[in-house]
């Protein structure tokens, strides 16, 4: 495929540097890349980021660690609730803090539903950028039903901003669950529906499978994690390896794949909304009553209701949010497996009510990197697809 | 993991007087010289018991007013034995209050980004590093946000839209 002969005599044999982007819609924000093309084959592709880059860590370093919730959602905004969900578990560690058990069912809902939102806009997205127009359509109305159940329970549809540190901000609005379990019980028959229109679609496969290969070595070595890590085979996923949220009490697979192309990450990728599907079925019946914060009075918020009867409560949320919490000297790393990988938070305090520094281990800036041992070497039409199953959520490569 | 374990073998090949480690919280903290990285991570990575070969980011600390002032810290994870640790250094600084550190590349190729970002938010030179140019920020601009001296609301002598 690579091979171009019968070149003209007088033909020019230097390569030609193309510009990708900024604004181009096959790269889902602004990311620039100049690609470097002999004919239609990519020599080098050289990424330029920072078109969206806002300056998340030095905001940190000036919020108060209750105030910082609301911006790391909007690092990922595809699998929002696993950002607010790394950081309130990070200064919990630190503030030594246990979430009780409902808060702890609560979490895995929203983190198991923000991750079958992300991989579906992902696989409609995926298939658009290769050419293939109807999953979108199919992929949008289910995401739609997930938009409904966020905004049912927290108010927002893309980042619900639910998660709060020792818990979450409110217990389940009223029909919550039922909705829930309405969406469960069709959910694997429509991801049955997209497979029809992807897994064994001939032109589908042409144009993945063996593009886009990444050994596991050179993922391993580029810090690659999340479903790429696992189409290149290995079986590494942050829920099993350091389980969070009682994730070990749930039944659940992890899916791999062997052929580190672009078709194994879309396999990976479907079967993990099935896996999700299948713990969001059992935290339904996890769910029991009970409080749905910690009660750590001066650091967790109390309860509404105890603000308006108790002064103490009255007392302390006043305090929280004009002072803060000062969580003790100290540095953490607390990770977990976001839709696109290893999502990592490292905090570190120095007994004030801001942190001293906050380093996000953002997946798809780290993913992103790879781009260009995968890309060497193939088609120009294929560079689009191979960015494409990298899964990059700019706002957050960009931070 | 057991932080005896790391601590022994660690001090056992490069002295017990240049390491310490640290247990918070339940994770691993191990703190070295800087002069010493590239040997100590090559180590970490390759010795057959440890076999920390994911590099999970680098990041640095600016710890103004102090001096040393700027420490790097290396997230490391063994995905053999899924054991993490956090390497911690400081970085070397020469007279005229220049910091520098040897870049870890050639040990994990994932801290190319890493590194690149490290070094125009807090102005460090990584040595060796293999393409030294700036990574989120414009290539005019020659200021490091991230340092606590920078202001919040943003350098007054230099804009990053305006090239000098």
């Amino acid at each position: 495929m690579s091979q171009v002969t019968n070149k003209m005599p007088d033909a020019r044999s230097e390569v030609m540097e193309l510009n990708l982007g900024p604004h181009h819609p096959s790269t889902h924000g602004v990311f620039r890349a100049v690609v470097e093309l002999d004919g239609e084959i990519v020599v080098n592709v050289v990424p330029y980021l920072g078109y969206l880059h806002r300056g998340f860590e030095k905001t940190c370093e000036n919020k108060q660690y209750h105030q910082v919730i609301p911006l790391t959602e909007r690092c990922d905004y595809m699998g929002a609730s696993s950002n607010s969900l790394v950081y309130a578990m990070c200064v919990e560690k630190l503030l030594d803090v246990e979430v009780p058990e409902r808060a702890q069912v609560i979490r895995v809902i929203m983190a198991e539903l923000s991750r079958i939102f992300s991989h579906l806009f992902w696989a409609g997205t995926h298939g658009h950028d290769i050419g293939a127009m109807t999953p979108l359509f199919y992929m949008l109305r289910e995401r739609e039903e997930i938009m409904n159940l966020f905004e049912l329970t927290s108010g927002g549809r893309l980042m619900p901003n639910y998660i709060r540190i020792g818990g979450v901000g409110q217990d389940l609005e009223e029909g919550f669950v039922e909705k829930l379990k309405q969406f469960c019980d069709h959910f694997d028959q429509r991801v049955d529906e997209y497979e029809t229109l992807l897994t064994k679609n001939a032109i589908y496969m042409d144009r993945t499978v063996g593009v886009g290969v990444l050994s596991l070595d050179d993922a391993i070595a580029m810090g690659v994690s999340g479903p790429m890590l696992r189409a290149s085979g290995l079986k590494a996923d942050v829920r099993k390896t350091a389980p969070y949220c009682g994730y070990e009490n749930y039944d659940f697979d992890i899916p791999v794949q062997y052929g580190c192309d672009i078709y194994s990450r879309y396999l990976v990728r479907i079967q993990e909304m099935r896996e999700s599907n299948r713990i969001l079925k059992q935290t339904l019946a996890k769910l029991t009553d009970g409080p749905i914060r910690a009660k750590a009075p001066g650091k967790i918020f109390p309860d509404q209701q105890d603000i308006y009867t108790k002064m103490e409560a009255l007392i302390h949320h006043f305090m929280l949010v004009i002072k803060g919490v000062c969580v003790p000297a100290g540095e953490y790393y607390e990770c977990i497996e976001s839709p696109r990988g290893e999502l990592g938070c490292y905090i570190v305090s120095d007994g004030t009510p801001n942190p001293f520094r906050l380093k996000w281990r953002a997946p798809a800036f780290v993913n992103l990197q790879s781009l260009q041992t995968m890309s060497r070497g193939c088609l120009f039409a294929d560079l689009i697809a191979i960015l494409s199953s990298v899964d990059i959520v700019l706002a957050e490569v960009d931070r | 993991m057991n932080p005896d374990v790391v601590k022994e073998k660690l001090a056992s090949r490069f002295g017990s007087d240049l390491i310490q480690v640290e247990n918070y919280r339940g994770q691993v903290i191990v703190s070295v010289p800087g002069q010493k990285i590239i040997q100590i991570c090559k180590y970490l990575r390759d010795e057959p018991d440890l076999r920390f070969d994911y590099l999970s980011f680098v990041a640095a600390l600016d710890r103004m007013p102090g001096s040393p002032r700027f420490e790097l810290v290396y997230q490391l994870y063994s995905t053999k034995f899924n054991n993490r640790l956090r390497l911690k250094a400081f970085a070397i600084e020469n007279e005229a209050g220049d910091a520098s550190m040897d870049s870890v590349f050639s040990v994990w190729p994932t801290a190319d980004w890493h590194e690149r970002e490290t070094a125009e938010m807090f102005g460090i030179t990584f040595n060796n590093h293999p393409d030294p140019r700036k990574l989120l920020l414009p290539e005019e601009w020659n200021v490091h946000p991230l340092r606590k001296d920078f202001p919040l609301a943003g350098s007054d002598q230099d804009t990053p839209d305006l090239p000098k």
